[in-house]
């Protein structure tokens, strides 16, 4: 088999209170999991699952408590693990104060993209995200979606072999949201490796191949979307709810209830 | 790594050139000169000199609110935002991201600082009829140099305290302090008892003087220019101070937990 995209063996993250006595909280324990070239992958979770907190290292703004985080083979925390990658934080506002095609020119200066590549490369993903038209308007003038879109483009700029996408959907209108998923099944087809995260299932199950469901921390479940749905006998949402142990409220005990979790 | 730097010192040059904030104190600035000058603020037969030294008094305090204010918002408005996570999730380093804002700030003053003196060179040349001599220069680059460590001392705050409104009024209160009692710790040390004198004659040590960069009087009353021994071995002990700063920042910055 090809070396992983991805590799992540051990990987515990804490977080540590800067209170005297208060304890250590530990956001991902023992965590171990593979992206393989070509592969989107889902990486699932109810809010404060750890999923953030797993792309925060592999990106290399966390350090790990323990265990180790790869990217193409590189240890995570050097700069140059970084080169072939593209990242669309979940709700980020982008310097207001640039035009799309000035923030996409300050990014890809630090790709070291040479001039006329870089004019390539602008021209390519403002088109595949569609803000041709807005590329000279300040970015204070976007819209929410096309804020979003000048993300893509910015994750986008370095022709990148792996996108680590967090919730690349959130707070999108319908069509917005078609249209970012159009763009990850056409990145996707071209060869792209996408590490993604997202809440949105029915998203998720239309184009992920593998998934993995992480709670509490710890990853409950992962393997192909073909293979979890017929094993937990259900669609994503089915497995999902299954993997993290919810039990709709008419079916709660005492003993099941959230306040006892 | 300066092809990072310049970068990044390039979206900060962008900012403060399209920030109104930037444009209203330079603006204020010479509308305060100007008037005090259409008045006859001051008597006839000081009023060159008089009028030089209100208007280099408020190009040194428009140029420290300048070089705070931009540079303790530098990295808590990437946080706030967000920004500074597709940013460094790119092959750049923290180090360079933080001297990447200085680098930004610095020129941003540096060209408001020029425009300040440009300004006061064209004013003080008008009223006096002599062009002003290399003590000008002096002045400006002082003041310059002066600003970097300013800037560096900011943004070291922005590393530390959150809010960039507390960090501004710290960093403004502290440098007020240093400029005005800085020089005279030396003589408060000699009035006070053990082992709080110690303790101040440490901090005159220790503590950068910032009185050395201030070339004003100089200027008002038309001294020749200092020697450019000492001009140097002025613009070495700034660029100490601010190079210590940024060390300790870049530092703090790579510790800095981002979530």
């Amino acid at each position: 088999m090809d070396e992983p995209i991805i590799k992540i063996e051990k990987l515990r993250i804490e977080y540590r209170s800067r209170e005297l006595g208060a304890p250590v909280k530990v956001a991902v324990k023992d965590l171990s999991l593979e992206v393989h070239k070509g592969e989107v992958f889902g990486f699932l979770g109810p809010n404060g699952a750890g999923k953030t907190s797993t792309m925060n290292v592999l990106l290399g703004f966390l350090p790990p408590a323990g265990g180790r985080a790869s990217i193409f083979g590189v240890d995570v925390r050097q700069p140059i693990a970084r080169q072939r990658i593209g990242y669309l934080p979940e709700l980020t506002y982008y310097y207001k104060f640039l035009t799309a095609e000035e923030l996409l020119r300050f990014y890809g200066r630090i790709f070291n993209l040479p001039q006329a590549e870089l004019a390539r490369r602008i021209d390519a993903v403002l088109k595949l995200v569609g803000l041709e038209e807005a590329r000279g308007r300040l970015i204070k003038t976007y819209s929410k979606g096309m804020q979003q879109r000048v993300g893509l483009a910015q994750a986008l700029i370095n022709d990148p072999d792996l996108l680590i996408l967090d919730e690349p959907t959130s707070g999108l209108d319908p069509v917005g949201r078609m249209q970012v998923r159009q763009i990850i099944q056409r990145l996707h087809s071209e060869g792209k490796t996408i590490f993604y995260s997202s809440h949105e299932l029915g998203e998720v199950e239309t184009v992920c191949d593998r998934v993995a469901v992480m709670h509490k921390g710890e990853l409950k479940v992962q393997g192909k979307v073909e293979d979890l749905i017929r094993q937990f006998k259900g669609n994503l949402e089915e497995v999902f709810l299954k993997a993290i142990g919810y039990v709709p409220a008419e079916n709660q005990t005492p003993e099941s209830s959230p306040a006892n979790t | 790594m300066i092809r990072n730097i310049q970068a990044v010192a390039g979206v900060v040059l962008r900012e403060m050139l399209r920030r109104k904030d930037f444009y209203v104190v330079l603006v204020l600035s010479f509308l305060l000169v100007g008037l005090m000058a259409a008045s006859r603020f001051f008597s006839a037969d000081k009023a060159v000199a008089s009028l030089k030294d209100a208007a280099l008094l408020i190009i040194w305090i428009s140029a420290f609110v300048i070089a705070v204010t931009s540079a303790a918002r530098q990295i808590p408005a990437e946080c706030e935002s967000g920004t500074i996570f597709p940013l460094l999730a790119k092959p750049i380093t923290r180090t360079e991201v933080l001297l990447g804002k200085f680098m930004g700030c610095w020129l941003a003053c540096g060209v408001a600082l020029a425009v300040f003196y440009a300004f006061l060179t064209i004013f003080s040349a008008s009223r006096a009829h002599t062009m002003p001599g290399a003590i000008f220069f002096q002045a400006f680059w002082a003041h310059w140099i002066l600003l970097g460590l300013i800037i560096s001392l900011a943004l070291l705050g922005s590393l530390v305290f959150a809010a960039p409104s507390s960090n501004t009024t710290i960093c403004l209160v502290a440098l007020a302090g240093l400029w005005l009692l800085g020089g005279h710790l030396n003589h408060i040390a000699l009035r006070m008892t053990e082992p709080g004198s110690t303790l101040v004659y440490i901090l005159y040590y220790i503590l950068p003087h910032v009185e050395l960069f201030d070339l004003r009087r100089l200027v008002v009353h038309d001294y020749p220019a200092v020697p450019w021994l000492m001009w140097a071995a002025q613009t070495l002990y700034g660029l100490t101070y601010t190079a210590a700063l940024l060390v300790i920042g870049c530092t703090l910055f790579q510790r800095k937990s981002l979530r």
